[in-house]
């Protein structure tokens, strides 16, 4: 088939970007969409012009380091990633628009590769129980409802690609962020932390600068992992409970 | 050189806690004076951070991905094996360590085995304290499942996700160092050498992939944590970013290599496409609980999967289940992947001719679709949404694809390899899973040693060396290893040839898996060594790496890395040829049993061979480490 | 008090404030529908002006007025700031396609919000800068005199255009609850499997019926 593909270019975080359009003549509908890349890559090296440089790393959907903004939606047509989307879910003939992330915390490194590291920050201010290595109880001392177990998985399969960022017109991280604080505040080991956790990662995610909540759901219907808003609901919860509650005055 | 693994004295069940009263400790005052460099976050590398840093040691942690959490431990599915024996059926540290000495086929340590299956119990513990999300049974107990022909059920597992959830715990307990101050994180940048003096390691060199600046850090001791080797093959079920450089540029400064040539191939993967083919997916090998393997029995070339009904059931050979009745479609990996891989040669293949069948239509007949879905939905939409086929109505196509190296850097009962100072772990260093690896093994490891052994070794050896000796980065160690590394970047960037980086590799990649891949010949392995070696010969003149080393170069980075899979190509090729028997993962033609099995030869082969290297150019020297075994009995694997 | 002030300006605080006041607002939105209903009473207007007498002379209902007016102003300040900041989320660069899944009007909150604080103006120069302090006559009943509001109503919604804006407006407004309602729950973190359905039904039913009603009063007093 025969795509026609419109994608981002941008040298370096300062320079200024612009779209470039590549004629691809021979893609097979085989493909993952990262492999029409390194198609387009290669004949670009052949032809002694620049790469297009893109994040990608396990490719097979659950590392989250791709990130493509296609046609208008994070990781394309399809509920997956970027690695995952095949050239079949489109038509022979067919212009592709790919763009970066968007997001003032998500600052563009080089063409289509952003700065993510935001989300990491926001971690380290709380995403973690404190237990030292050793030391610790029998795995099988503290029994946990299957039902939360599972919950707390749901919540713990997010990928951190970053996707519900980029599909949210404020650009919120409220997905990402609840997602980690429901999957400590389900289980019981969380418990101990539970309201500082709240209260210092939505500190650090409104210091990176990501926006508010609108509700839209845009994020739930973009996330390759099904993470339920749900989590934004408890998330809410946890933090107005913890600052109205806790010693952190 | 004369080989010490440092394995202790004593019963089996005692030498761990012997050795670990015998090491010296650091006075916890004096810690903090000490500087440890991490290199690699998956398991093994966060688990090792998170834990020094813990203790009061400062640690420089680096990762090549845009986050530690990206390592490719991320993408194990199955689960992590631990003799826990919370399910009463029987198993047992004895019993753990009994499987893995044996799944390896005899050539792994007996005493870092026995190790590895007594710390395994702590690794279940330390996860669940950090909140990784088990699955769990209706009474809020963990759940175990059987797993890779085990004959126990001692497999904890997170859905199909559980590498990623247990190095999110790592990660985690990484996170609350970073935060601490203990340890100091640098993402996006690549360990590109390491720098030896006085014949200790001091530091490394790295470079930020962002801006291309090169950096040396300098270090009380190095810890390699850089996973495996599996993309010398270009294709393989590895991330695209797994490289050996880290490991091999340890190797060129002194590292022995142990068993490079021990790869695992995986049965159950998603056959190449074409020639765009970038990475091949695995599939986990519960599948063949349900599926049927076969092949037309009379070559039909480019047999689509939408055609396969019309095949008569008396025209189809369902290959493992003829050959090993008793095992049928469950033989181990290794097995499995042979046979596919002979009725490929036979021609009888189907789709592109590298494919065979597994077929669910037996199952789905015999226990009803929902009963198919809920056991395999997810890798049933996984498959269709890579190939397009629905698997529910037309079998599967799959085929072998290389997934884990055993080899890796020799290293003693320490984790330290031959140069002091110089650490490997997980799946970096070659020592637990002996010529082939069992399933969910890879996790337990890589959390054994970043967790509960290098924690106690390092402290010997940092306890001995004083803090006050370190090395500045002014050294001329350093500004020579410096010099090094930005002349080959310089080198790569200056040959401005005719072929991209990824042709170099696609074609090495091919020789590997042609010559050094599933079955071995002399013959084929002398031909590889020469077309690797004619390759590496073009590569320096012909490859095409454009832009700077100044920017965000992605080809720049490919390009080093491929450099080195070539050179490691060779070796592995070097030591495959050395390996006249069959054992595990490696299956010498010339050694079969006279029904077509691998053959062990342990008089010739009991050992571990661990390649020296002497310079560019010049023969790598071997070295051999006997291996004793006490407790167990070598016998020949049979699943007929 | 740092932390009331760390919650009020997070911005989950923020949206807590829109959340409450919003809430608070649909709250009296079924009040004033209650009142406005008896516009249609056929009794020439006397139980709309007895209660808007009332609503105006109460002493309690007055101090909740205040409050509704303090609501009305905050909702609408704080709508603005999390809008410029949710816009400097975004960064400089847009995207230049965009296929957002999402439903256009929780998309557009500000907006309609926008047109419905016009309408706003517009409603309360009508009948409350009417009622308060313009000069209007009275009716007399059972000796008593009331202003006659009715009237002002009466003949403002005789003419087709002021009847335009306000069913216009209508709809804009049951776009505006039709995502504000749930949202606001959403919000506050009163999500639950068992209640989800119910705060879902009644958001749209509210959505459709209040402002639907509110429009039906100018229409059917036009055409009489």
């Amino acid at each position: 088939m025969k795509i026609t593909l419109k994608v981002w270019r941008q040298k370096s975080k300062e320079a200024k970007g612009e779209f470039k359009t590549y004629q691809l003549d021979h893609v097979s509908q085989d493909m993952s969409f990262l492999e029409m890349f390194d198609v387009l890559n290669n004949d670009l090296v052949k032809k002694g012009e620049d790469p297009v440089a893109f994040d990608h790393d396990c490719r097979e959907g659950i590392c989250g380091m791709c990130s493509m903004y296609i046609n208008g939606r994070p990781h394309g047509p399809l509920q997956t990633t970027t690695c995952q989307l095949h050239m079949r879910s489109f038509k022979d003939g067919q212009t592709i628009t790919v763009e970066p992330w968007r997001a003032k915390a998500f600052p563009i490194i080089k063409d289509l590769v952003v700065d993510r590291s935001s989300f990491d920050r926001i971690q380290q201010a709380g995403g973690y129980i404190s237990v030292n290595t050793g030391g610790v109880p029998d795995a099988n001392e503290i029994a946990i409802p299957k039902k939360d177990a599972d919950a707390a998985f749901d919540a713990a399969a997010c990928i951190q690609c970053g996707a519900c960022v980029a599909a949210c017109k404020n650009s919120s991280a409220m997905l990402f962020v609840s997602a980690k604080i429901s999957q400590y505040a389900l289980l019981p080991q969380g418990q101990p932390e539970r309201k500082t956790r709240a209260e210092n990662m939505v500190a650090q995610m409104d210091a990176e600068g990501f926006g508010a909540c609108s509700n839209t759901l845009a994020c739930e219907a973009e996330c390759p992992k099904g993470i339920s808003v749900t989590n934004i609901a408890r998330m809410n919860r946890e933090y107005y409970v913890s600052k109205l509650s806790s010693d952190n005055v | 050189m004369k080989l010490d693994s440092k394995i202790p004295e004593g019963p089996l069940a005692e030498k761990w806690s012997k050795h670990k009263f015998n090491l010296k400790l650091v006075n916890p005052a004096n810690k903090r004076k000490y500087e440890i460099i991490v290199v690699g976050t998956g398991l093994a590398g966060a688990s090792a951070a998170a834990s020094l840093a813990e203790l009061g040691y400062n640690v420089k942690a680096f990762c090549f991905q845009d986050s530690p959490r990206r390592a490719h431990s991320i993408a194990a599915q199955g689960g992590i094996n631990a003799a826990k024996n919370y399910r009463n059926d029987g198993d047992s540290v004895y019993r753990l360590f009994y499987d893995t000495v044996k799944g390896g086929d005899y050539r792994a340590r007996e005493g870092n085995v026995y190790r590895l299956a007594e710390v395994s119990v702590d690794i279940i513990d330390q996860c669940v304290a950090q909140g990784v999300p088990f699955a769990r049974e209706y009474g809020g107990l963990l759940d175990n499942r059987s797993f890779g022909g085990a004959q126990v059920s001692r497999t904890f597992y997170a859905r199909g996700q559980t590498g990623q959830q247990l190095l999110l715990g790592a990660y985690s307990a990484l996170n609350r160092q970073i935060a601490n101050g203990k340890v100091k994180m640098y993402n996006r940048t690549e360990m590109l050498d390491v720098v030896v003096s006085d014949g200790k390691a001091r530091g490394i060199i790295t470079r930020d992939l962002i801006t291309g600046k090169i950096e040396a850090h300098s270090g009380h001791a190095v810890l390699l944590c850089t996973g495996g080797y599996g993309n010398v093959f270009f294709l393989s079920t590895n991330a695209k970013g797994s490289n050996v450089t880290a490991a091999w540029r340890a190797h060129k400064k002194g590292a022995l290599f142990g068993n490079p040539c021990f790869t695992q191939i995986h049965p159950t993967c998603i056959p190449v496409s074409g020639d765009h083919q970038s990475k091949l997916t695995l599939m986990s090998e519960s599948l063949r609980n349900d599926g049927r393997v076969w092949v037309p029995k009379v070559a039909r070339p480019g047999l689509k999967a939408v055609d396969a009904a019309k095949i008569p059931e008396a025209e189809r050979d369902y290959f493992l289940e003829r050959k090993y009745p008793s095992f049928g479609n469950l033989v181990p990996r290794d097995v499995a992947s042979r046979n596919a891989k002979y009725a490929c040669d036979e021609g009888k293949g189907v789709g592109s001719g590298l494919a065979v069948f597994l077929d669910f239509a037996d199952a789905i007949k015999r226990d009803g679709k929902k009963v198919i879905e809920a056991k395999y939905g997810n890798l049933f939409d996984m498959y269709q949404q890579i190939t397009g086929d629905n698997p529910y109505e037309v079998p599967m196509m799959i085929f072998p694809a290389v997934h884990y190296t055993m080899g890796g850097l020799w290293v003693d009962y320490n984790l330290q390899t031959t140069v002091p100072g110089l650490y490997a772990l997980g799946e970096a260093n070659f020592s637990d899973h002996g010529a082939n690896r069992l399933g969910a093994s890879a996790l337990m490891q890589g959390l054994a040693d970043g967790y509960f052994v290098i924690p106690y070794t390092i402290g010997d050896y940092l306890a001995n060396l004083g803090w006050s000796d370190k090395i500045g980065t002014d050294h001329p160690a350093f500004r020579e290893a410096l010099e090094g590394v930005n002349s080959r970047l310089n080198k790569l960037l200056s040959i401005k040839g005719k072929k991209t980086v990824d042709e170099f590799h696609r074609e090495l990649g091919l020789t590997m898996w042609d010559y050094c891949g599933m079955s071995r010949t002399e013959e084929g392995l002398k031909k590889a060594k020469k077309k690797i070696q004619e390759l590496r010969a073009e590569f320096w003149t012909n490859v095409n790496v454009l832009g700077s080393n100044n920017e965000l170069n992605q080809e720049l980075e490919k390009a080093g890395r491929v450099a080195d899979f070539m050179e490691l190509g060779e070796l592995m090729v070097d030591d495959a040829l050395n390996r006249s028997e069959s054992c595990g993962g490696h299956f010498r033609e010339e050694s079969q049993t006279p029904d077509g099995e691998a053959l062990r030869k342990d008089d010739e082969f009991a050992y571990v061979a661990a390649w020296e290297y002497k310079g560019d150019n010049q023969p790598e020297v071997l070295h051999k480490e006997e291996l004793v075994f006490e407790n167990v009995k070598l016998t020949q694997r049979s699943y007929k | 008090m740092n932390w009331f002030s760390n919650l009020l300006s997070s911005t989950l605080g923020r949206k807590l404030v829109m959340a409450l006041t919003g809430l608070f607002l649909i709250l009296f939105l079924a009040v004033h529908l209650a009142g406005n209903l008896q516009l249609l009473k056929n009794d020439e207007g006397q139980a709309f002006n007895i209660y808007a007498h009332f609503m105006t002379s109460n002493p309690l209902i007055k101090v909740i007025s205040y409050v509704n007016y303090a609501f009305i102003l905050l909702h609408i300040v704080w709508a603005i700031i999390l809008t410029r900041r949710n816009r400097a989320a975004r960064g400089p660069q847009g995207y230049a396609v965009s296929n957002n899944t999402s439903h256009w009007s929780s998309r557009n909150m500000g907006i309609l919000g926008t047109f419905i604080a016009l309408f706003l103006i517009i409603h309360l120069r009508g009948f409350w800068y009417e009622m308060h302090w313009g000069g209007i006559a009275t009716a007399n009943y059972d000796g008593v005199d009331y202003k006659n509001l009715y009237a002002v109503v009466d003949a403002a919604y005789s003419q087709w255009w002021y009847v335009t804006i306000y069913v216009v407006s209508m709809i804009l407004l049951a776009f505006h609850l039709y995502h504000g309602f749930g949202s606001a729950f959403q919000t506050l973190g009163l999500n639950h499997v068992k209640y989800n359905p119910v705060i879902k039904f009644v958001g749209v039913a509210f959505a459709i019926i209040v402002p639907a009603l509110f429009a039906l009063i100018p229409i059917v007093m036009f055409l009489d």
